[in-house]
């Protein structure tokens, strides 16, 4: 079963050249029995976007937290930057797909949150807070409370506190989930132009097939319980044309049909 | 209907520039306040002049009572007795309890030592204890405190520690995932999330502790309040006595709305946004 894995994953992954982040034979089994992951192990680049794709229940969350340091691992290891790591750390924030905003504070504590548990001071950390408030586009919103915004804007004040950190890593579980098509466009806009300017590095998880193939470098596809690694694939899409020509390029159709293809039989 | 606008007009003004307890009573809508208070009154001093009942007296001449022993100092006197075991035992019970509860939200070894002893405490009829607790702790002012003691600390401690165990595991991820030591944990994120439910809990709390120290004073030795009530039913003064209930009742209502305020104030200032 392994040889077969090791087969698989050994023609499609490409040699990570400059790997900011290891997975090294991971698995987690929660409980006595329950097999979430099983011997994962993947690279990431530094300043590469690389989603997690897969059916529901396959291991996506438990991955992305084992990679956060927010959930011990089985077996296997984590290497950040090369050093192993055994718990979270200042290279790499995490945006919760429930936002997990403080409904007591409002926007300017909440993004200013991972700094003060930093040991920033106050001044400091509400000038950096207020250029990422901006960044996301919620300038004016500042010192209003988190029961006041849409959900799209929550999860920017989640991407804002995590961007305000300064870590390399951006993990992000299923962002975009809880807003409705349109903002979800708009963010994976946003999204691509954060990886320009912030030169970061993000995982992310997705349910969506045409979301992974239009901003990712890489996508894991993983396969159900117990989660593997059943394919790796990098889009190969020009990277000079805008988001509307870009839905109807072929190569875009292509890749996603290819994936469909190889998650239906899971699905079914 | 001018009045009423003119009245509305000022509450609004009211509530703009005054701060603090006036702004967040002014917010209930005074006029029906004082409309329904007005009905009640009214009703009872209907009431009281039919004579359906000959120890029932009419709404003036309860107020009148509660004026002249306001005056006279007997009921001032008597509330410097009864709020010593009552602000002894609710610190007690406040300091203990919500101690306690946190750390059985906290700590699966204190939950499996004390959370029994709570559980049984709270289905208890603690009431029908006090009278036990004379035996051992004779008729002083020990035995009236750990009668407030045992009526409100039992919910308070409950309340805390369901409060502590349904914080949102997210929030706590989230401050772990930025690095956030545990003691840092337990500040900025367990007591703030956990405030309304354990606030809820204090309020029955302290309500719990009214009804234990009167019952105390009552079965106990009279002191106090209960031992205004005791005398002046004695003597037939009907109109006295039900004065002191109604001022131990509204005094017990404005001390748990108080506790409101303050829980607004010290840790939700989202509600004071939220209009
Ligand atoms: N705390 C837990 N205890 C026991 N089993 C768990 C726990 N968390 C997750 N699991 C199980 O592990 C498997 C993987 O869960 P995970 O949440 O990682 O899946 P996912 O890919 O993120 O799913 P989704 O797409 O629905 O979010 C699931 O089958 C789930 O039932
Ligand atoms: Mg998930």
């Amino acid at each position: 079963m392994s040889i077969a894995m090791q087969i698989e994953t050994e023609n499609a992954v490409p040699a990570a050249s400059n790997p900011i982040i290891e997975v090294k034979g991971i698995s987690k089994i929660y409980g006595s029995d329950i097999v979430a992951l099983e011997n994962i192990d993947l690279a990431f680049e530094e300043g590469q976007l690389t989603s997690l794709l897969g059916p529901s229940g396959c291991g996506k969350t438990t991955l992305l937290k084992i990679v956060a340091g927010l959930l011990k691992p089985s077996h296997g290891e984590i290497l950040v930057k090369g050093k192993k790591v055994h718990g979270p750390g200042p290279e790499r924030a995490f945006v919760f797909q429930d936002f997990a905003l403080m409904p007591w504070a409002n926007v300017m504590q909440n993004v200013a949150f991972g700094l003060k548990m930093q040991g920033v001071g106050k001044a400091a950390r509400e000038d950096t807070a207020r250029h990422y408030i901006s960044e996301v586009g919620l300038s004016g919103f500042e010192q209003k409370f988190p029961h006041q915004l849409s959900g799209g804007m929550r999860q920017r004040v989640g991407l804002a506190r995590a961007l305000a950190v300064n870590a390399d890593v951006l993990l992000m579980d299923e962002p975009f989930s809880a807003v409705d098509e349109q903002t979800r466009r708009k963010f994976q806009e946003d999204l691509m132009r954060l990886r320009e300017v912030e030169k970061k590095t993000f995982l992310f998880v997705t349910h969506s097939i045409e979301e992974a193939v239009y901003v990712s470098d890489r996508i894991v596809l993983l396969s159900p319980r117990p989660g593997r690694v059943s394919q790796i694939i990098d889009p190969d899409i020009p990277q000079d044309i805008g988001p509307d020509e870009l839905r109807r390029n072929d190569v875009y159709l292509d890749t996603v049909e290819s994936i469909w293809h190889g998650i239906k039989k899971y699905v079914e | 209907m001018s009045l009423t606008h003119t009245a509305e007009k000022r509450i609004g003004a009211a509530r703009a520039d005054a701060p603090g307890l006036i702004r967040w009573l002014s917010e209930f809508t005074l006029i029906w306040k004082i409309l329904s208070i007005a009905l009640f009154a009214g009703a009872w001093e209907l009431a009281g002049r039919s004579g359906f009942n000959f120890s029932f007296p009419t709404f003036s001449d309860t107020v009148a009572a509660l004026w002249e022993m306001a005056v006279d100092g007997s009921l001032g006197a008597a509330y410097l007795r009864t709020l010593e075991p009552l602000v002894i035992g609710l610190a007690f019970s406040l300091i203990v309890g919500i101690s306690a509860g946190i750390a059985m939200g906290l700590r699966h070894d204190v939950e499996w030592f004390s959370l029994p002893i709570f559980i049984v405490m709270q289905a208890a009829p603690m009431a029908a204890l006090i009278p036990l607790v004379t035996f051992v702790y004779g008729i002083g002012l020990t035995a009236k405190v750990l009668a407030v003691v045992m009526l409100a600390m039992p919910v308070i401690t409950i309340n805390s520690y369901k409060a502590v165990r349904n914080v949102p595991p997210s929030l706590v991820s989230m401050c772990h995932s930025f690095m956030g030591s545990r003691q840092q944990q337990i500040l900025h994120i367990i007591i703030p999330a956990a405030s309304p439910m354990m606030f809820a809990g204090l309020r029955l709390g302290v309500a719990e502790g009214f009804s234990g120290v009167v019952l105390a004073e009552l079965l106990i030795t009279p002191t106090g309040i209960g031992d205004l009530i005791t005398f002046h039913r004695s003597i037939a003064n009907f109109a006295h006595m039900y004065a002191t209930i109604v001022s131990i009742v509204l005094f017990a209502i404005v001390t748990v709305g108080s506790l409101q305020w303050l829980e607004t104030a010290l840790f939700r200032p989202e509600k004071r946004s939220s209009q």
